[in-house]
């Protein structure tokens, strides 16, 4: 179903409206309830899978997934595109083969508030009910956290590229014109951020780029935690072994200002200017999770039962993916695909009045240090006791950096791309 | 032309319902859909270097997991991941990937290493590989496996990093030894089946 027919719909629900009180009520409705129905709010690594696992699992329900782009751009390989060994089309997937195989009604739309109590979604285009609502809205950044940031012209100046897509090719055209000699600047925010190793992985390929062009020039990274957060170990050896000399690595150094016409950023203790400089913001739930008023005490992230995560302070509003906090599960993209199918059977286990399955989670996470050479890191994750928790004795990191890593984190992305698009 | 009528419609209403394997929650579907992540949705992969793992008869896929576990064969992720598993949680994972169907999608190969492959098939494999590579009672389906899969899998054998079973190394390693272009021209065949 296109756009057209959605807006015809909502014309005809509209003419019905002004005859009737009734229907007065629910004017605008713009895909009226056939059955029973989950609506999906996202079409990211999260809200794809939920989709169509909800589908394979009983399709007697419907899904409706609202998402507001056409195009989805994965972040997950996008450094490899700012470090210029791949092109960011490759990295995009679109969501007409997934939503015709399994009968997943998309919306594309943006979601503009939601009624917990009356159980409906609004977006442009009128509003849509449901009996369950799954948000998977990935994250937002907490630009408040720094001083002098203005959300708009910022990003324009020093590009985040935390969130893949146009930021993503600013980020590469920077480094692109930047003249040998000069200075890259990178800041890590507190973790929990969205993955881990995102950072550290860019880092190594800010430098690949940088070896193979503009020699003489240097990184600085400025991280706001103790040391690096995900596979500090193999980072450091792969930094020695590449990029030796070419990289200053300042722990505990937290960006607290910036300034993007000065081209300056400040830790409290020393200001630090770049030719190129990416902040990578702090981070907090997706703009979604805040509407539908599932977000937790620490006003960042989305508590929810771990079994089913259906969240602790709404009742049927489930959250999965960056938004949710999973316990030991990092912000990745495996894992949102992983949640996705937990809450997909279990939200099926629920809406049949059964009870919900013991979780099995994956994460595998794999990091580029060249264009060829690679890293990884996995793990298994189980619920006990409430918590979910890394199964022990199991799981770690790859034991070297090696291109056999390169070529099945490859096929990786191909399989987690073509999961969520067919 | 009454009855290809007929067939015409059937196939029409085949089409438009999509045959998606719908499966109702259970504890074997939560331990294997996290698989498909790498190996593809029930197990059909779309990456070259991950196999596909549906349809694997159930005695290969046990002793696979198995080895994984104790480390005899050599791997990047599934070593480590496999640790993670009980006996009774691999046999319920085995069972699911083994029911669903092996999709193959078409693969670059090269005609004449094909042409070569086949007769070699022929001469040496097909006693234990039947079907072209279909069909074995102890070790996984190569007709169609993705072929970066298969030359990973051979390049650990033939340098010794995993134990070749013994009827393999007679026909690989034995009389006769097969040379690196003769491999390769096996795996072209294998990967070139529908």
């Amino acid at each position: 179903m296109n756009r057209r027919n959605f807006i015809q719909m909502a014309g005809i629900a509209a003419g019905f409206s002004a005859t009737s009180f009734s229907v007065l009520a629910r004017a605008g409705e713009i895909l009226p309830k056939k059955g029973r129905r989950v609506v999906v709010v996202g079409g990211g690594y999260g809200g794809t899978i939920v989709s169509k696992y909800i589908r394979m699992s009983d399709p007697s329900i419907e899904v409706v997934m609202i998402e507001r782009n056409k195009t989805f751009v994965s972040c997950p390989f996008s450094n490899l595109v700012i470090g210029g060994s791949r092109d960011l089309k490759d990295n995009m997937i679109t969501y007409d083969k997934l939503a015709e195989k399994h009968g997943i009604q998309v919306v594309y739309d943006e979601v503009t508030g939601i009624d917990v109590a009356a159980k409906q979604v609004k977006v442009g285009a009128g509003t849509i009910s449901y009996d369950r609502l799954v948000l998977s809205p990935g994250i937002d950044f907490r630009f408040d956290e720094l001083e002098g940031y203005d959300p708009v012209e910022t990003p324009k100046y020093m590009p985040h590229a935390w969130k893949a897509g146009e930021q993503t090719l600013r980020l590469r055209k920077q480094l692109v014109d930047m003249a040998d000699g000069g200075t890259v600047v990178l800041s890590v925010p507190v973790t929990p951020f969205r993955c881990p190793p995102g950072p550290y992985e860019r880092i190594s390929q800010i430098a690949w780029h940088l070896k193979n062009h503009k020699p003489k020039s240097k990184i600085i990274v400025l991280d706001a935690n103790p040391d690096i957060v995900s596979k500090g170990p193999l980072f450091k050896k792969a930094w020695e072994k590449h990029y030796k000399g070419m990289i200053e690595f300042h722990a505990s150094n937290k960006v607290t200002k910036v300034d993007h016409k000065a081209m300056s950023v400040d830790t409290g203790v020393e200001e630090v200017k770049g030719a190129v400089i990416n902040v990578v913001p702090p981070q907090k739930a997706g703009a979604v999770a805040y509407m539908a008023g599932v977000v937790g005490e620490d006003k960042k992230w989305c508590p929810v039962n771990q079994t089913t995560f259906e969240s602790s302070i709404v009742p049927n509003v489930h959250v999965i993916g960056d938004a949710c906090s999973a316990g030991a599960m990092p912000k990745s993209g495996y894992s949102a695909n992983s949640q996705a199918k937990v809450c997909a059977l279990n939200v099926v286990q629920l809406m049949n009045g059964k009870d919900p399955i013991p979780p099995s989670h994956v994460n595998v996470c794999y990091s580029y240090v060249t264009d060829k050479e690679a890293i990884s890191v996995s793990a298994v994750y189980k619920v006990a006791e409430g918590k979910t928790i890394a199964v022990p004795n199991s799981g770690g990191v790859s034991p070297d950096l090696s291109e056999l890593e390169g070529v099945y984190a490859h096929s990786w992305i191909k399989n987690i791309l073509h999961e969520m698009s067919s | 032309m009454k009855p290809m009528g007929i067939a015409v419609i059937i196939g029409g209403c085949f089409m438009i319902q999509a045959p998606v394997w719908a499966e109702s929650p259970s504890q074997a579907a939560m331990l294997s859909n996290t698989c498909a992540g790498c190996h593809g949705t029930n197990g059909s992969s779309a990456g070259p270097s991950m196999p596909t793992i549906a349809g694997m008869p159930e005695t290969y896929l046990l002793e696979t997991m198995k080895k994984f576990k104790s480390g005899e064969r050599p791997s990047s992720i599934m070593g480590r991941l496999a640790k993670a598993y009980s006996d009774e949680e691999i046999k319920m994972m085995v069972d699911f990937f083994a029911k669903h169907p092996f999709g193959r999608e078409k693969q670059e190969v090269d005609a004449a290493k094909v042409a070569i492959g086949k007769q070699i098939h022929n001469q040496r494999c097909k006693k234990c590989h039947m079907d072209e590579g279909r069909d074995s009672e102890d070790s996984g389906i190569l007709a169609g496996q993705w072929k970066q899969y298969l030359q990973i899998s051979m390049s650990d054998f033939r340098s010794g990093k995993r134990k070749m079973p013994e009827k393999m190394a007679e026909k690989v390693d034995g009389e006769g030894k097969l040379t690196p272009e003769e491999v390769e021209a096996v795996i072209h065949f294998y990967s070139s089946q529908q």
